[in-house]
């Protein structure tokens, strides 16, 4: 059977890793070009590119960045930020992308998931879900444009319903997990996971091996990581090798 | 080392499978004209899609037949993912449907339950291990001999193929409790299920062992 993905998740902002907390006061990092190699060579199973600005100026600014990393980096590629109809989407795949990651132009037309999805194939469209908690504790709401819009939407509803309309993948993230590296939001990623059939990528607060093993537990059939590994908590072959030994089937 | 001729066809990831073989300092050229298949040195059938949408362009672009005659002339090809399903005889995704005819066999449905009946998640989307087929121990006298039987490789496909000649199976991987071709060689011809492009090392090593194979 498949294994469980660990994925590199690079956010990029104007041609720089950046990293925040909770998705503000973001931090430079460097070449995300750099940073991916590095993570290739050491066994990552995927790469994410998120331009993490590129919603609110309407456009994907990754295309140079991708296609350098198709150069020297021979694993899946996901991209994501800003695409906006199956053009933006044909234009990515072209520069070496494999799927796209799809937020704020999904909950503003949901019709795009289906384009993509009948386009490229159900498994090259990820839905890109943003989740932040309720005040009143009823479940969670999706956010877009990186956390700054509010839809009205519930994340669990949600998650079904793009499923339904041909999403492949949902890319799962905590807004309230992300960046702090205390801990994935679990009751969401058992949420959801229970009711799609396809695979769930838990992203947002992974800070240890236990987090991964227990958002694996929870049903992610893979997992996002960004602040643990470009602040090098752990390098991803140690990583890979404690998932195993805790019984975790990774790719060695 | 022979000149890599990449098929372009409109349903590919082009860019990565050419910069995989451009990684061993391979000449490549992509082409989607006949003219540039009928000089080929070693053709490459890459493939992201449906079976019937890349057949039907082979078609339009008048394809079909200089591939034919290249793989009769002994040229060797290595087709990838929907390129690998495309080698054999027919398909009857969405339909029925004719394909190269170059390795006997079909491509058929992945069942949408597992060998107990349960539903599985179709496409296989991951990296799933590679396996000797009965009787083999490894993967010696292949493209694949540098892989340690049991390591990992990339698929995506919702698309299976049955080889009509058990001894045309190169390699198995399990999923859902069966056994899934995951390459198959009918003598100068090979394919492989999976993504070596996009496998790592691993991947590598099989698209730098059919380039020693074309010397």
């Amino acid at each position: 059977m498949n294994k469980t993905r660990l994925i590199a998740r690079l956010e990029v902002k104007n041609n720089y890793l950046v990293k925040g907390i909770q998705l503000e006061g973001l931090r430079k990092l460097g070449d995300p070009h750099t940073f991916a190699k590095e993570y290739y060579e050491a066994g990552i199973d995927e790469i994410l590119y998120l331009d993490i600005v590129a919603s609110l100026y309407n456009r994907n600014n990754l295309s140079d960045i991708v296609r350098r990393t198709t150069d020297d980096v021979f694993i899946p590629m996901t991209v994501g930020g800003g695409l906006r109809s199956v053009q933006d989407v044909q234009k990515i795949l072209q520069q070496g992308a494999d799927k796209v990651a799809i937020n704020t132009a999904a909950i503003k037309d949901p019709h795009i998931i289906t384009e993509v999805a009948e386009a490229y194939g159900s498994q090259c469209m990820v839905l890109s879900i943003q989740a932040k908690r309720r005040q009143n504790g009823n479940g969670w709401e999706a956010y877009y444009d990186n956390g700054r819009e509010h839809s009205g939407l519930d994340v669990v509803e949600w998650a079904k319903r793009g499923v339904e309309l041909g999403a492949g993948e949902i890319l799962l993230m905590s807004v309230d997990c992300e960046g702090l590296g205390r801990g994935m939001d679990r009751e969401l990623i058992e949420q959801v996971s229970s009711v799609v059939n396809v695979p769930v990528i838990a992203a947002g607060g992974a800070g240890s091996v236990d987090d991964v093993v227990n958002a694996v537990s929870d049903g992610a059939s893979a997992v996002s990581l960004s602040s643990l590994l470009h602040y090098k908590k752990i390098g991803v072959a140690e990583l890979k090798q404690q998932l195993a030994a805790r019984g975790v089937e990774v790719r060695l | 080392m022979k000149r890599i001729t990449i098929i372009d066809h409109g349903l590919s990831n082009l860019l990565s499978v050419q910069r995989a073989f451009e990684h061993f300092g391979a000449e490549v050229e992509i082409t989607s004209g006949p003219a540039a298949i009928e000089q080929a040195e070693a053709l490459v059938l890459p493939g992201v899609g449906a079976f019937r949408d890349g057949m039907a362009n082979l078609r339009k672009y008048g394809l079909i037949e200089p591939i034919r005659n290249k793989v009769a002339e002994g040229v060797p090809m290595l087709g990838i993912c929907l390129g690998m399903q495309m080698l054999f005889d027919e398909s009857e995704e969405f339909g029925r449907w004719e394909g190269l005819g170059l390795i006997p066999g079909r491509v058929v449905k992945i069942p949408s339950e597992d060998l107990n009946g349960r539903p599985q998640r179709v496409p296989q989307v991951g990296w799933n291990s590679l396996f000797p087929v009965k009787g083999k121990k490894d993967f010696e006298g292949s493209i694949l001999c540098s892989v340690a039987p049991g390591k990992e490789v990339y698929f995506v496909h919702s698309y299976e193929v049955k080889p009509a000649d058990p001894a045309d199976r190169l390699a198995d991987a399990s999923f859902g409790g069966r056994s899934i071709c995951a390459a198959a060689q009918h003598g100068n011809v090979v394919g492989c299920q999976f993504h070596p492009e996009k496998s790592g090392r691993v991947g590598l090593s099989i698209i730098q062992q059919f380039l020693l194979q074309t010397e």
